[in-house]
């Protein structure tokens, strides 16, 4: 327990941070495990609060009971939701089939760009892990993107003790993620000590399978377990050496390096 | 054995540092290869990658994730992996050790709870290794191991192993680092990373998991006397609650406590917190927490909550030791932000003391710039009073970070305090506050009854500028808006007050400006925005208006400044007036910076909406 409480005061911290430098913050929201746990925690920071707008990037390929759980989670917590959708890059037909790099970089990485143009936020917290995969590795605590979006992990500003990155010029916003530390097992650890209601995707409903990672449903299989519950999950991360993300088709090669550079979350 | 099949809770964060080509990856490699922790297929990927590339395999090259990386043989950012040992996970921060990458180590190792510092047998104790070793210390990591890699390529000699030790421990020593362990290994072949070596039966010492697993989580700075620097204040509901991190202490419900600089007090009523059942009544060091107090006072974000025994210390100015990563240069009397805990205010580089060369810890003197990846003695100085500690106190209370332009540039450990000319009166304000006696009417009170909060507006300028002319202009202004407002004027001062003094002792200058600024002082604490100027001063209006900031602290003071010519104004003026004045545009711009600040309610006649209204 004392591990998951030094991971949450961290992170609390640094959403505490972002509320206080960006006026014009949100908080990307894809209803997974990570950022639902981020968004518990600004439950926390913020004494059942949260002060800023929780963003959807809807590639309509999303699974339906994610949607539906979206919307009641927003209502029941009285969140501020902003659904942002690619409609151009629909109309004009694109899906996975199309290559999965094109789909997501039309549908999620413009959908998200388009999204901060509009609304001109200055900061997105994202509930990205460091133990992911291996680009999100290299990421800061608050990590600035150029006027194009666009990540330059080779030159990255420092950042020393608790102090971040908070000053940054016009036309250009900041990512913040304040998950970074957290590994998988810790997240659904911490599912299970705050007992935050996540979606039942997650798991085995008596089929043998069950979702690792959400994503579009095209590009995102279930993987093969039988567990039932929060605690059947930790068990099972607890004791597998097959990576996380290896249902996220995106990862297929170099797909994330080249997604991640051009602003993907 | 356990290890393979259970994936630990706890978690240390662990940073690899030492001279570039020392084998920082291949023990990374070595190490998750040894503890079972690499997942599925990922060796096996990455043996394909080297065989495509026509490569042998290494286990440096599991830890590039970048295939660009690779490519060029370095690795290029900070980058966290993990793996698991004994019932814990160690994180580590991969600190690269290229010569222009040393921000990327920096940010790496002050994350950092424990230290592993590679030196290459047979290359010896590089520059590199003298430096990171140095930096560490600087950083505050004080729990690390040194490793002495490639003994396989120095035939396992123990001279060669002795000849390093001594040498780098006397380096260490001259600024009292010591590490836990020294380690001979091969991390190439595995000799006393997981397994004790064959080939060196004369060490006795712990393996380097050994070494990791007697690292412990950062001790409990709990013990030591409270820290809580202010990060915001929250008032999304009927509670009014003061958000921040425990740095050190604890903090109670119902304890007294100070804010400081501003000296403000009050006692801890609730702590809250969401979906804890029951509610806490402690926070200890390392939390984030949030308190309610009993009284409605004005605190911001910067300052340090603390007991009354044992105060952080408060001044403008301090002495450090500062490493520099910026692009530019560091310049002595540039202008950088000052960031200590959770204060954030405009400083410049008073002084520049020496150069510290971390090779051999000489020195250069003379010099008015600081190199990138330079390290250097400085005097800083703030625009406005801080709150900070001695880092060799208080860890985190006693470091800050120096943003130029847009980034953080360099970082620093504060070593002493800069006794500035405020000081006396400082400490006379700070006990005069501690011992003031309230009625039961509080400021806030006041603030809401009268529609405003108090302020100062203080006219400095040379002689004949118009200063007494305007000020009764603002007086009256503020009058007939329906503030409460009043023309402190030194001319009467002197004929009441000071009517007892000697006209030799009414000419000191000092003097004058204490009776002044205590007058004020109590005429702001009655809720009134006080309207004056430093006409009883002469030309010691600069002094003088310091004196009275020092004194009305924390209440807003609105400088401002006239001249018949362009002159310098005195620091921290909020406005200046030079040339012919146009008296109604003067008196409408200082309406502004009132509002401004907070001190004025937007509209006239409605109660007070001030930003910071809390």
């Amino acid at each position: 327990m004392q591990h998951l409480r030094q991971l949450e005061d961290q992170s609390v911290y640094i959403l505490r941070e972002a509320y206080k430098h960006f006026d014009n913050l949100a908080m990307l929201w894809s209803m997974g495990k990570d950022s639902t746990v981020l968004l518990w925690l600004a439950r926390k920071a913020f004494f059942g609060h949260v002060p800023f707008p929780l963003l959807h990037v809807d590639t309509s390929f999303k699974i339906p009971a994610m949607i539906e759980y979206r919307d009641r989670v927003a209502r029941e917590w009285g969140l501020k939701l902003v659904v942002g959708q690619n409609k151009e890059a629909l109309a004009a037909g694109m899906n996975p089939a199309m290559g999965r790099v094109n789909c997501c970089t039309a549908l999620k990485t413009n959908g998200l760009k388009q999204l901060i143009e509009q609304k001109g936020y200055t900061g997105i917290i994202l509930g990205v892990r460091a133990d992911e995969e291996g680009t999100r590795a290299k990421e800061r605590y608050f990590s600035p993107r150029d006027k194009h979006g666009d990540w330059d992990f080779r030159d990255q500003p420092p950042e020393l003790w608790d102090q971040f990155k908070t000053t940054f010029p016009p036309g250009t916003h900041i990512r913040i993620h304040p998950l970074l530390d957290w590994t998988e097992i810790n997240i659904w650890e911490y599912i299970k000590a705050e007992n935050i209601p996540f979606i039942d995707l997650y798991l085995d409903k008596g089929d043998g399978t069950r979702y690792r990672s959400l994503g579009c449903a095209p590009c995102t299989t279930p993987i093969k377990s039988t567990a039932k519950s929060v605690d059947d999950i930790i068990n099972e991360l607890r004791h597998t050496t097959t990576a996380e993300r290896s249902g996220r088709a995106q990862d297929e090669g170099r797909g994330m390096e080249l997604l991640r550079k051009d602003g993907y979350m | 054995m356990d290890n393979l099949t259970q994936k630990p809770s706890d978690n240390l964060n662990i940073v690899i540092v030492g001279h570039v080509d020392h084998g920082k990856s291949t023990l990374l490699g070595r190490l998750y290869a040894d503890t079972g922790s690499l997942p599925d297929g990922k060796l096996e990927k990455v043996q394909a990658i080297c065989r495509q590339q026509g490569k042998e395999f290494e286990y440096a090259f599991l830890f590039d994730a970048f295939l660009e990386e690779q490519e060029q043989g370095i690795t290029i950012d900070t980058a966290r992996t993990f793996f698991g040992w004994k019932g814990r996970q160690y994180i580590i921060i991969d600190a690269p050790g290229h010569k222009e990458f040393l921000k990327n180590m920096i940010s790496g190792a002050a994350r950092a709870e424990g230290a592993l510092l590679l030196i290459d047998a047979l290359e010896g104790v590089k520059e590199q290794s003298k430096k990171h070793g140095y930096l560490l210390s600087l950083l505050g990591v004080r729990q690390f191991a040194v490793v002495v890699n490639k003994m396989d390529l120095v035939g396992y000699r123990q001279d060669v192993f002795d000849g390093i030790e001594k040498e780098y421990r006397e380096f260490l020593g001259q600024f009292k680092a010591v590490p836990q362990q020294i380690i001979p290994v091969s991390a190439k072949l595995g000799d006393n990373i997981a397994n004790r070596s064959e080939q060196m039966p004369w060490y006795k010492g712990p393996t380097v998991l050994d070494a990791l697993s007697s690292f412990k989580k950062e001790p409990g700075r709990s013990e030591q006397p409270l820290r809580m620097p202010v990060q915001d204040v929250y008032k999304f509901d009927a509670r009014r609650i003061i958000a921040g991190r425990v740095t050190a202490g604890r903090v109670k419900v119902g304890d007294s406590l100070v804010f400081s600089p501003s000296n403000k007090r009050a006692t801890v009523k609730s702590i809250e917190a969401f979906n804890v059942e029951p509610p806490p009544v402690e926070g200890h060091a390392g939390q984030s927490v949030g308190i309610t107090l009993d009284e409605q006072i004005f605190v911001e974000r910067g300052e340090i909550a603390s007991h009354q025994e044992a105060l952080p210390l408060v001044s403008t100015a301090f002495r450090a030791n500062v490493f520099w990563l910026g692009r530019k240069p560091l310049e002595r009397g540039r202008r950088y932000q000052l960031r200590v805990a959770t204060k954030e205010v405009d400083c410049e580089v008073a002084s520049i003391h020496r150069i510290i060369d971390t090779m051999d810890l000489s020195q250069q003197q003379g010099s008015n710039v600081v190199n990138r990846n330079q390290v250097a003695e400085l005097t800083i100085r703030a625009k406005v009073p801080v709150a900070f500690d001695l880092s060799a106190s208080f860890e985190a209370t006693g470091r800050f970070v120096l943003v130029d332009e847009y980034d953080i540039a360099g970082g620093g450990i504060v070593t002493e305090l800069v006794h500035d000319d405020q000081e006396f009166l400082r400490e006379e304000a700070r006990q005069r506050d501690f011992a003031w006696v309230k009625g039961e009417v509080g400021v806030e009170d006041r603030a809401q009854q009268y529609g405003h909060r108090a302020a100062i507006v203080l006219v400095t300028g040379g002689r004949h500028t118009g200063k007494s002319f305007l000020a009764k202009k603002i007086e009256a202004r503020l009058v007939a808006d329906g503030r409460h407002a009043y023309l402190l004027d030194g001319g009467n001062l002197r004929r009441g007050l000071d009517a007892d003094l000697s006209e030799g002792e009414r000419g000191q200058a000092a003097e004058m400006a204490r009776r002044y600024g205590e007058v004020a002082r109590l005429l702001v604490d009655t809720g009134l925005i006080v309207v004056s100027t430093t006409n009883p001063f002469g030309m010691a209006y600069v002094e003088a208006a310091q004196a009275i900031r020092t004194l009305v602290h924390p209440v807003p003071v609105i400088a401002v400044h006239m001249s018949k010519a362009p002159e310098e104004a005195p620091p921290n003026t909020d406005i200046v007036l030079s040339g012919p004045t146009d008296f109604d545009e003067a008196t409408r711009r200082i309406l502004e910076e009132l509002k401004r600040r907070g001190v004025l309610a937007q509209a006239i006649g409605a109660k007070p909406t001030f930003q910071y209204s809390i």
